[in-house]
């Protein structure tokens, strides 16, 4: 019997995407535990102990919350506090435009695999530090490994139709963190719309601009004709070489722009170049996080 | 024209372009090149940013030059460049362009071609009549004077004759010339007889112009046969350095098709005229070629025709079947040996059918009387198929009943009892003269020595068709020569004996040309003047200018007389024709010819091919062109970095056609498995199951050879015996199933000989056990039914004394899967006598051609993939007991095909011990 031909479509889809989704999960898993000794193992110590610190009870304090052993062995009233018990929500954005799949070199991966394979081993970083990760737009914040499959799905699905991403105005818990990674070369209003209103909701984050080196040096020349990747833009020039200054002038500005919007809402910035190893910006972007996990 | 060095321009105004070359050159840099597209994400941060310079990028300079560069080749191209320019001899006169067009001229044709086609176009330009004249092939009188490109198409239609002009014609065509002309004339490089003469005609009329090549005109003379050696000579015009000369012999193989059956080189010395090749052949092999030639030589002088002088008839002697040692004098084979052996290939045999095997022209039979029955209608097709039989009379001729009653078909006549004897002691009469041989008779003309008397002879029975059938009668009227036609062939009786006892006409040299002209003999040299002129000749094959065979047999026939005078034309050219007395091979060359240099006098100019040839050289300018144009081409695509992808698609490409598959077909496989080892080969029968266990039990029976003895059997081979040669196979194991098809005639034609050369064949019906209770069985019906056909000689039960029963081991019983039943093997002689102090009998015969059983060998033989027995034989013990017996008989049986009868010849044991002195 041979199954319908859309059933046969669906089914070879469903193989070929379940193919790259273990190689990434696994590829994820391997970068994540390149990062996880040194920083991780010292939150850990005294884990399962929910006991934060005593503290002296104040007028405002319940009777009900003094600590009457640790009291009795004082003069002054202790209240017990334990630590939060609430894990904290990461929630993720990675831009999935035709922009992202550029690659300036056929040995370099393009940026959208680059940032699916960083958001994804931050995912594992984060899961198994018993915090809970969701990934923009659709994906709400859960912990536990099980997380990982969904995540992983969304992360392989297909590319958006348009030429620049901009970061979705979902609402995103209050107090939570966010990590926006994009080449952040669409129109910047959105991004800093988004990056506002997440602020304003008391909400931290890091943006990971994941560029091309190609991107970065514009090692053009001759009479060129520049296309989008999905063909929306179009810039003809004669001599290529000659807006080289230019161009970099303008990716600075954009840089600088990024830069002034977090310092603007306390976000941090990062720079991730495709021809750079992962395990560097993941550490860089694990610390940032873990950073802000402190700071609540 | 315009001339630059070498090189000259026709249209020389088209240089001018030569100019815009610049102009060119500031386009291409004014254009851009085509943009080169990117998809680029951060084009979204150059929007709206404006070129600062509205100049492009330039090509680079290199690219520039290159397309530079194939612009002026494409210029230079189209203003037809030609290298060396012939100078131009600026002449309104007519122009007589004459060509010796003989065999000597056509091996550089297509030079003396396109030299006159030159020609041609040049007086066309200058608008000069031409005349084109071939010497071989001329008008009888002089035709005028036309445009030359009257003369361009007819061109191709002017060939070289494979002989040389007629002198004569040509005396008589030149007084027919006008008065004012120029000649230019193409030599063939050898001076003829009509040369000179020819040559001061013309210098009357006009400056005459001549043109050589630098190649001299070799020639072949007739073979010739000289104590069985074939002697071949090649002829050149002196003075020229040593040179050696390749010289092949063509003719039909045995298939019919013509290939090289011989070759071999001649060597001329510094200056020789000659170069002589000796070969030496098979006489089958020189029968067989019909031509020779000298290699690279393409013209009628370097072939040379073979006819009968090089051909010798094979004649069959029937040699007695008792030797009467030491009368050699006596013996009638003593006659015919030295009348015959000279002149003709002699074979000699006690056997009919080994004589009829060797295919002869003629089977002498001296006082044979009776033929076998077998013998006879074996004969008797022979004769029948075209073939000669001569007999000779004599004592047992006349003492037996041959053709008394009634005609016998190998006898041209009835005879009558006895003979008789004219002259001798007891008789009355004189021995008899000939009589003159009659009008009609194959010997007339031949004269009739005086000391020819005939002295006995066999009568002939006076029928009505005698007179016809008597060729040469004695004085008084009887008949000494009696001839009968029968099929294609004829029964040839002389009524006396070939020695001298009845007769003195072995003694004399009639005898040696009567047998000649019974073409039992042939001619051992080439037909006379005379001979040739009385007759008329059909021309068979006739040669063209350039050497090549063409059938001639619908050409009229040729008086005999033209042929002796080797009046060459296009009715008689060189060929093969045949009359009544055979064939005769007319050859350009000849023994006595001598080939001689032209010479000019210095008022002629001399052209000659190695002068720098004029040459176009458009097509030369328009590849350069072409590849620097490709060359821009990939440049073009590397400077925009497009250039990987292409290269890469070219590389797969050649790649993909280097990787193509090559078919080779294999015909020869089984050949090289077969003759690489010693190999046990099987019938396939057809029936999956029986070959299955036939191929096991010849691995079985190999595995146990291996083992024993020092035979070591390849894997075992199938045979089709329709379709695979089986001469490579010593031992052929067929087992006989019951509906096994009956083998087609090609099949038992291969089978036969396979016999007859010495295989063995062992048939099996695999039935012992069903026969013991039946008297026949379907597969020995079978078997009667194939092996009808077979040659197969009387058989017998293996005897106790059989060698089979000690090659390798002593047994007396030849089990396989069944026991019981006879074996069957080639009968003994009958006078085979038991040798002294031996156990058995002198018997020193061939190995036995075929062994007839069925006892299923190859079932007891047979062994699965592990080596282990694949069918249960009897009962336990005495099972394996009868299984041993049968490897054992599987041994002696390959032993015995393999080495022959060597365990025979231990009867001769003793008396070699004796002579070793013990």
């Amino acid at each position: 019997m041979t199954p319908a031909p859309g059933l046969a479509e669906f089914r070879s889809r469903a193989e070929a995407l379940a193919v790259a989704l273990p190689a990434l999960l696994a590829q994820a898993e391997h970068l994540a535990a390149s990062v996880l000794p040194g920083v991780h193992g010292r939150r850990r110590s005294g884990a399962g102990d929910e006991f934060w610190q005593y503290r002296q009870a104040t007028a405002s304090d319940w009777g009900a919350r003094i600590d009457w052993r640790r009291s009795a062995r004082a003069d002054v009233h202790f209240v017990r506090e334990t630590e939060w018990q609430a894990a904290q929500a990461v929630t993720l954005w990675v831009d999935h435009s035709q922009a992202m799949g550029f690659s300036g070199h056929k040995s370099r991966p393009s940026k959208a695999a680059r940032a699916q394979l960083l958001a994804l081993a931050l995912a594992v970083l984060l899961l198994k530090g018993g915090e809970r990760v969701g990934l923009m737009p659709d994906l709400p914040a859960r912990s536990g490994r099980a997380q990982l499959d969904p995540l992983a799905a969304h992360l392989c699905g297909a590319a958006d139709a348009a030429d620049y991403g901009s970061p979705p105005l979902a609402e995103l818990p209050p107090h939570s963190q966010a990590v926006f990674l994009s080449d952040f070369l669409g129109a910047p209003e959105a991004v800093r719309q988004a990056v506002g209103q997440a602020a304003d909701r008391g909400v931290r984050g890091v943006l990971l601009h994941v560029l091309d080196p190609a991107e970065e040096a514009f090692p053009y020349q001759g009479r060129s004709i520049f296309t989008s990747m999905a063909g929306g833009l179009r810039h003809e020039t004669l001599r290529a070489a000659d807006l080289q200054a230019r161009y970099r002038a303008r990716l600075a500005e954009r840089k600088e722009m990024l830069a002034s919007l977090a310092r603007a809402t306390g976000w941090q910035v990062l720079t991730h170049h495709t021809d750079q190893p992962p395990a560097t910006a993941l550490m860089g972007l694990w610390q940032l996080v873990d950073a802000g996990r402190g700071r609540i | 024209m315009l001339t630059l060095g070498p090189i000259g321009f026709a249209t020389p105004a088209l240089l001018l372009a030569l100019l815009a070359l610049p102009v060119l050159w500031w386009l291409l840099r004014a254009i851009p090149p085509a943009p080169v597209i990117h998809r680029f994400p951060g084009v979204a941060l150059l929007i709206g940013l404006k070129d600062t310079e509205t100049e492009t990028d330039r090509t680079p300079w290199w690219l520039l030059a290159l397309r530079a560069l194939a612009v002026a080749a494409l210029i230079l191209a189209f203003s037809g460049p030609v290298l060396n320019p012939q100078p131009v001899i600026v002449s309104d006169r007519p122009l007589l362009v004459i060509t010796d067009a003989s065999w000597a001229s056509a091996r550089d044709w297509p030079q003396r071609e396109a030299r006159m086609a030159e020609i041609l176009r040049e007086a066309q330009r200058m608008g000069r009549p031409v005349d084109l004249v071939a010497l071989t092939d001329l008008p009888s009188v002089h035709s005028g004077f036309r445009a030359a490109d009257y003369w361009a198409d007819r061109l191709p239609a002017i060939q070289p004759a494979p002989f040389v002009a007629d002198a004569a014609q040509i005396a008589a065509w030149a007084e027919t010339l006008p008065d004012r002309f120029d000649s230019y004339w193409l030599s063939d490089g050898l001076d003829h007889p009509y040369r000179a003469a020819l040559l001061d005609q013309l210098q009357t009329r006009g400056a005459v112009t001549a043109f050589e090549t630098s190649r001299v005109p070799l020639a072949l003379a007739p073979p010739v046969l000289r104590d069985g050696v074939v002697e071949i000579t090649a002829h050149r015009p002196d003075g020229l350095p040593a040179q050696e000369v390749q010289i092949t012999a063509t003719g039909r193989d045995p298939a019919g098709i013509e290939r090289i059956l011989a070759s071999g080189s001649a060597g001329f010395a510094d200056g020789a005229t000659k170069a002589r090749m000796d070969l030496t052949l098979q006489p089958e092999l020189r029968n067989r070629i019909a031509r020779f030639q000298i290699g690279g030589e393409r013209s009628a002088g370097a072939v040379a025709l073979t006819d009968d002088a090089l051909q010798r008839r094979k004649v069959a002697l029937l040699t007695g079947r008792e030797g009467r040692e030491g009368l050699d004098l006596l013996s009638p084979f003593f006659y015919l040996r030295q009348a015959l052996s000279p002149v003709a290939e002699l074979i000699e045999s006690p056997s009919v059918d080994d004589l009829l095997l060797t295919s002869p022209d003629v089977v002498i039979l001296v006082d044979v009387a009776r033929l076998s029955e077998v013998e006879s209608a074996q004969m008797l097709d022979f004769v029948n198929d075209g073939g000669m039989l001569l007999r000779f009379a004599g004592p047992r001729l006349a003492a037996s009943d041959v053709a008394r009653s009634e005609e016998d078909p190998l006898m041209p006549v009835r005879l009558r009892i006895g003979g008789r004897t004219v002259g001798g002691a007891m008789s009355w009469g004189e021995p008899q003269h000939l009589r003159d041989f009659a009008e009609g008779s194959p010997f007339e003309g031949l004269r009739i020595p005086d000391e020819v008397t005939i002295s006995a002879q066999v009568l002939a029975q006076p029928d009505p068709f005698l007179s016809d059938r008597t060729i040469a009668s004695l004085a008084d009227g009887t008949p000494l020569i009696t001839r009968k036609f029968s099929g294609n062939g004829q029964v040839v009786l002389i009524h006396t004996t070939a020695n001298s006892e009845w007769s003195g006409l072995p003694l004399s040299g009639l005898f040696v040309e009567m047998l000649e002209r019974l073409a039992v003999s042939t001619r051992p040299a080439a037909p006379d003047v005379d001979e040739l002129a009385a007759l008329q000749w059909q021309p068979q094959r006739a040669l063209d200018g350039f050497g090549q065979v063409l059938d001639a047999s619908s050409a009229p026939v040729v008086e005999g007389d033209k042929l002796a005078d080797r009046a060459f034309s296009q009715t008689l050219p060189p060929g093969i024709y045949s009359s009544a007395a055979g064939s005769f091979a007319l050859n350009v060359g000849q023994a006595d010819m001598q080939l001689l240099r032209a010479g000019w006098p210095a008022s002629v100019s001399v052209e000659r091919d190695s002068v720098a040839q004029e040459r176009e050289l458009a097509s030369l300018f328009l590849l350069i062109a072409f590849g620097a144009l490709m060359v821009d081409l990939l440049a073009a695509l590397w400077v925009s970095g497009r250039l990987r992808r292409g290269a890469v698609a070219a590389l797969g490409l050649v790649a993909m056609l280097l990787a193509a598959p090559q078919a080779s077909a294999d015909d020869d496989r089984l050949a090289r498995v077969a003759t690489s080892e010693v190999v046990l080969a099987h019938v396939l029968t057809g029936d999956a199951r029986v070959d299955q266990v036939t191929e096991a039990g010849l691995r079985g029976l190999g595995q146990v050879l291996r083992l024993r003895t020092s035979v070591e059997p390849g894997a075992p081979i199938g045979v089709d015996i329709e379709r695979d040669e089986l001469t490579f196979f010593p031992f052929l194991y067929w087992p006989i199933t019951e509906d096994m098809p009956i083998p087609s005639d090609s099949a038992y034609a291969r089978l036969n000989s396979y016999l007859r050369g010495g295989g063995m064949i062992m048939f099996d019906t695999r039935d012992a056990e069903l026969a013991g209770l039946t008297r026949t069985t379907p597969e020995a019906r079978r078997l009667q039914a194939i092996a009808r056909a077979l040659d197969i000689p009387p058989l017998e039960p293996v005897p106790d004394d059989h060698v089979l029963t000690r090659t390798f081991y002593l047994m007396q019983e030849f089990p396989g899967r069944h026991t019981g039943r006879d074996v069957w093997v080639e009968a003994g002689p009958p006078d085979a006598e038991l040798a002294e102090g031996m156990p058995f009998r002198n018997l020193n015969d061939g190995v036995t051609p075929v062994i007839i059983g069925g006892h299923d060998w190859a079932a007891a033989w047979a062994v699965d993939e592990s080596g282990l027995p694949m069918f249960r034989i009897g009962q336990g013990i005495t099972g394996e007991r009868q299984r041993e017996m049968a490897y054992r008989f599987g041994v002696n049986l390959i032993t015995h095909v393999l080495t022959g009868n060597y365990k025979s010849d231990q009867v001769h044991v003793p008396a070699l011990l004796e002579r070793l002195g013990q």
